[in-house]
């Protein structure tokens, strides 16, 4: 994929036909490498970003670490914990906090589910919503193996590189 | 009795000598051994001519496509004819899927497990398996997903071998359950499903029999729609019997024989590769719940409680591609219509990874090959008992899989390919079920409509979802004109069809918008209507990266309204509903029910009643807060969303324009009101610990609600690993129960 064209796919500026182009055809097999290119670039910082993990957060070799960042540069620290846990949280579990986002009856009963919000504490972007009845353990979305990752695309780490 | 060791001294009709169930351990053997289907190492037709390998699978596929496109004509039902709920496959002897039409294909698989439930069950000896039979089956325990999908599989032989099956599925009309319609919502158990047919011969010597259409055609509520779906997927699997036939007779049998194996083979390596190519390892997790209020309103006594079905999912993907999907903790079934078996899971993930990973490849049961997966036995995902009703197991099934998509996406979007990300749709439910009698002539219409195919899709990462078009069972779904329905659904025309305003998952690319109905009753005796959408008082599952869930339903009608008062005197009347405003009691008057619960059991209505049903959106996809803000007032201009969701959610403001008949953008408005969102969140929001604390102290003090302490327990008890889980996340002490 061009680099050009990885920019607008990032800032979702392709129309649709343009997508389904794209969709279309064959996925091109360096669009991992071409996407990190110009996050990297965005991003601009010195530790290498080795994983999107979501919009705003990057898994980041920082020294021997890998951690969790946010682009606004706050750590969310080791990758291998839920990054939910260092964010800010805001519940919604009663119908007025669930009535200033839905009309009324289109949202769930409180008693029966709430909404989860988590921000960054950071910039407070809102990072993840969790909709789960209350007491429900907070999700674990993703663990990414990195290694083998790379192992599968035979790149070398950009923790290599750094040190 | 053992049934699989009966011999009636039949010959085999395998290959080489060999019976169907030798055939089919040989298979289970070489793929457990080898990890291959078949044991086969080479592609040796792929790789020796490529292009007569390719330009068999597409005679093959073609063949499967045309008899869907022809067989359908037959059918005089809506359902199928229009909406196109009909597929068909060609299977290996020993019921693996080759090759599959378009169509409804998550019962590709399915019909794959009724087809292996004959041959474990030895029906090669008993009742036999001839050329010119027809068998058919609709029971949920043996390989379906609910009754009302029925499938029809005929028998391909070559000379005295059985050289594959061709099998059709039709979403039938009324099934005779214990109400009309064709996903009732009161069974507690089999014996109000309706009408099943477990694996039957109904037909010899190319000729249904007749006392099987005499008995079917008194089990059903639809007689006509029944006879002429069976003669539809009857003449379907016959077209692509003679396909087969031609096939053989140009390309040999031994070419044939050989490239089914290879075929399935191939789509096995096409899924495999597909995983390497679009996700990575590692570890990925989703859940979904589904809120059922049935203690009050339940018709029988042991199904008269509130419920949540818990439907948590984790896909681990190792190193080696392995994709490994659980749902561990899963809870547990019961005396409702929502109970699932394991083979309409499997076809599940089959027909979603159908549409998300290998779209463009040999789509057949070589992708099914590839994963494993694990539905815990004795849970709503793998019931394991023949006696409950499996009525609607989509109730639960379409907001699971939701999951899937969730954790697909998550890899997706880490391997840069954002634009594959789909972060949930919306549930396929709402729309009227039910029957009437016509005051004129006493005659009956049956109301399924089949315009719940058409609901939002969730957002991707780098565009908003599809619009009101999308199901996730059939990915070729449609809304069909409302005159087609209203030729089905005689006795209660369309009032209205409409964009429903904030039924949209917010997000920075926002779900796929709904919509919503209006129906009235006209010329009736009585009618018997119910209706269903599995998110009415929770959220079917959650939008990704800080998008929301998609509004949940409502239930809304009116006895008695005013309607033809109004219409008799050219007043207008509402085109939907606008819950916040009071229009819809304000206009039609009656006797008018609104509440949040969205299943609403079958009830008797009369002439000049209105019912409204709202068409679910799908979920979105980042922060509402980063939404273009001119985009936002394009979804006003719309009708997607309104000033106020638009303000309190977007943090977007606009004015309205009358002369322009729109909304305009106030950019400095905008810009204060999302700092203004963005300043709540820091003072409303709390540190995790302090939120953990909080949480922890609603469990330990018992204030949690009964369905959620209900649903708890369940899981803790079916699943010591979830219980151990649950109790660590917490802190809790060993044998701490909710």
């Amino acid at each position: 994929m061009e680099r050009r064209i990885a920019e607008d796919l990032i800032d979702g500026q392709l129309s649709w036909p343009q997508l389904k182009e794209i969709i279309f055809h064959s996925k091109d097999p360096d669009r991992f490498q071409v996407v990190m290119d110009v996050l990297r670039e965005r991003l601009g910082w010195q530790e290498p970003v080795l994983l999107p993990l979501a919009e705003h957060l990057y898994v980041v070799q920082k020294g021997t670490e890998r951690v969790v960042r946010c682009d606004c540069g706050y750590e969310f620290g080791d990758c291998q914990e839920n990054w939910k846990t260092k964010a800010r949280v805001f519940v919604r579990n009663d119908e007025s906090l669930l009535r200033e986002l839905y009309p009324l009856m289109m949202h769930s009963d409180p008693e029966w589910m709430e909404l989860r919000e988590f921000y960054c504490p950071g910039c407070f972007a809102l990072l993840e919503v969790e909709a789960v009845p209350p007491g429900y353990p907070v999700l674990f979305d993703f663990q990414p193996d990195i290694d083998g990752f790379y192992e599968w695309m035979g790149l070398p780490l950009p923790s290599s590189a750094s040190e | 009795m053992d049934v699989a060791k009966r011999d009636v001294g039949r010959a085999p009709i395998g290959w080489d000598g060999k019976t169907l169930l030798e055939m089919l351990e040989e298979s289970e053997r070489l793929f457990q051994e080898t990890g291959r289907y078949q044991g086969i190492d080479q592609l040796e037709l792929k790789e020796g001519d490529h292009f007569r390998y390719e330009r068999a699978f597409a005679k093959l596929r073609g063949a499967l496509v045309a008899a869907r496109e022809t067989a359908l004509h037959i059918s005089a039902s809506p359902i199928v004819r229009n909406i196109g709920e009909l597929c068909f496959a060609l299977y290996t002897p020993e019921g693996d899927s080759v090759a599959v039409s378009t169509g409804i294909m998550v019962h590709v698989h399915t019909m794959s497990e009724a087809l292996k439930w004959m041959v474990r069950n030895n029906y090669e000896q008993d009742p036999g398996i001839r050329s010119g039979d027809i068998f058919t089956s609709n029971d949920p325990d043996v390989g379906n997903v609910h009754t009302a999908d029925v499938h029809t599989m005929v028998p391909i032989f070559w000379e005295d071998e059985l050289v594959g099956w061709a099998s059709g599925v039709t979403h039938q009309v009324d099934i005779g359950a214990n109400t009309p319609g064709h996903d009732p919502i009161t069974p507690t158990s089999r014996f109000e499903d309706g009408f099943h047919l477990t694996c039957e011969r109904i037909g010899e010597d190319e000729h249904i029999r007749q006392d099987h259409r005499l008995r079917s055609q008194r089990a059903v509520r639809s007689p006509l729609y029944w006879d002429l779906d069976e003669k539809c997927r009857t003449a379907g699997a016959y077209l692509i019997r003679d396909a087969v036939h031609r096939f053989i007779a140009e390309e040999g049998i031994d070419y044939y024989k050989r490239f089914t194996r290879e075929v399935v083979e191939e789509g096995r390596r096409i899924f495999m590769a597909r995983v390497r190519e679009r996700l990575l390892p590692g570890r990925y997790r989703a859940v979904t719940f589904v809120g059922i209020p049935f203690k009050e309103e339940a018709w029988q006594p042991r199904a008269r409680k509130d419920f949540i079905c818990h439907a948590p999912m984790e896909i681990v993907i190792g190193r080696d591609g392995d994709f490994f999907l659980t749902m561990e903790g899963a809870s547990a079934p019961g005396f409702h219509a929502f109970n699932c078996a394991e083979g309409p899971m499997q076809g599940a993930i089959w027909v979603l990874l159908s549409q998300m990973l290998v779209y463009d490849g040999k789509l057949n049961d070589g992708s099914y090959l590839a994963l494993r997966h694990y539905f815990p036995p004795g849970t709503w995902c793998n019931a394991l008992d023949p006696q409950l009703s499996y009525s609607t197991p989509w109730a639960f099934l379409i907001p699971a899989f939701t999951g899937l998509t969730r954790c697909l996406s998550r890899a997706l979007f880490a391997r840069g390919y954002r634009e594959e990300v789909v972060c949930g749709y919306g549930f396929t439910g709402d729309a009227i079920q039910g029957g009437g009698t016509l005051a004129l002539n006493g005659e009956y219409w049956p109301a399924a409509n089949f315009e719940i195919s058409a609901v939002g899709l969730g957002a991707s990462a780098v565009h908003d979802g599809l619009d009101w078009g999308y199901a996730m069972w059939n990915p070729e779904s449609d809304q069909g004109d409302a005159e087609l329905w209203e030729l089905l659904e005689i006795g209660i025309p369309y009032l209205a069809r409409r964009v429903k305003a904030n039924t949209a998952g917010y997000g920075k690319y926002r779900g796929g918008s709904g919509w919503e109905a209006l129906r009235v009753l006209v010329g009736n005796r009585d009618a018997e209507l119910y209706m269903a959408r599995a998110d009415g008082i929770t959220f079917m599952g959650s939008g990704i990266f800080g998008g929301y869930p998609q509004a949940t339903s409502y239930r809304l009608w009116s006895r008695g309204s005013e309607i033809m008062d109004r219409v008799s005197k050219g007043q207008p009347y509402p085109l939907g509903d606008e819950p916040d405003s009071g229009e819809f009691e304000e206009m039609l008057g009656g006797d008018v029910m609104r509440r949040s619960t969205a299943m609403m059991m079958p009830q008797i209505f009369h002439d000049k009643d209105v019912l409204h049903y709202v068409l679910s959106g799908g979920p979105g996809c980042g922060d509402p807060l980063e939404r273009p803000a001119q985009r936002v007032v394009d979804d006003m201009n719309e009708g997607i969303f309104n000033e106020r969701i638009a303000r309190d959610v977007f943090g977007v403001v606009a004015s309205r324009d009358e002369g322009q008949d729109k909304w305009i953008l106030d950019e400095e408005a905008t810009d204060a009101r999302r700092q203004e969102i963005r300043r709540l969140r820091a003072e409303r929001s709390l540190p995790y610990e302090e939120f953990w604390q909080q949480e922890r102290q609603r469990i330990e003090q018992g204030q949690l609600a009964e369905p959620v302490r209900g649903m708890l327990r369940e899981s803790m008890g079916l699943s010591e690993a979830w219980a151990q889980e649950f109790r660590a996340f917490w802190k809790l002490p060993e044998g701490f129960q909710p």
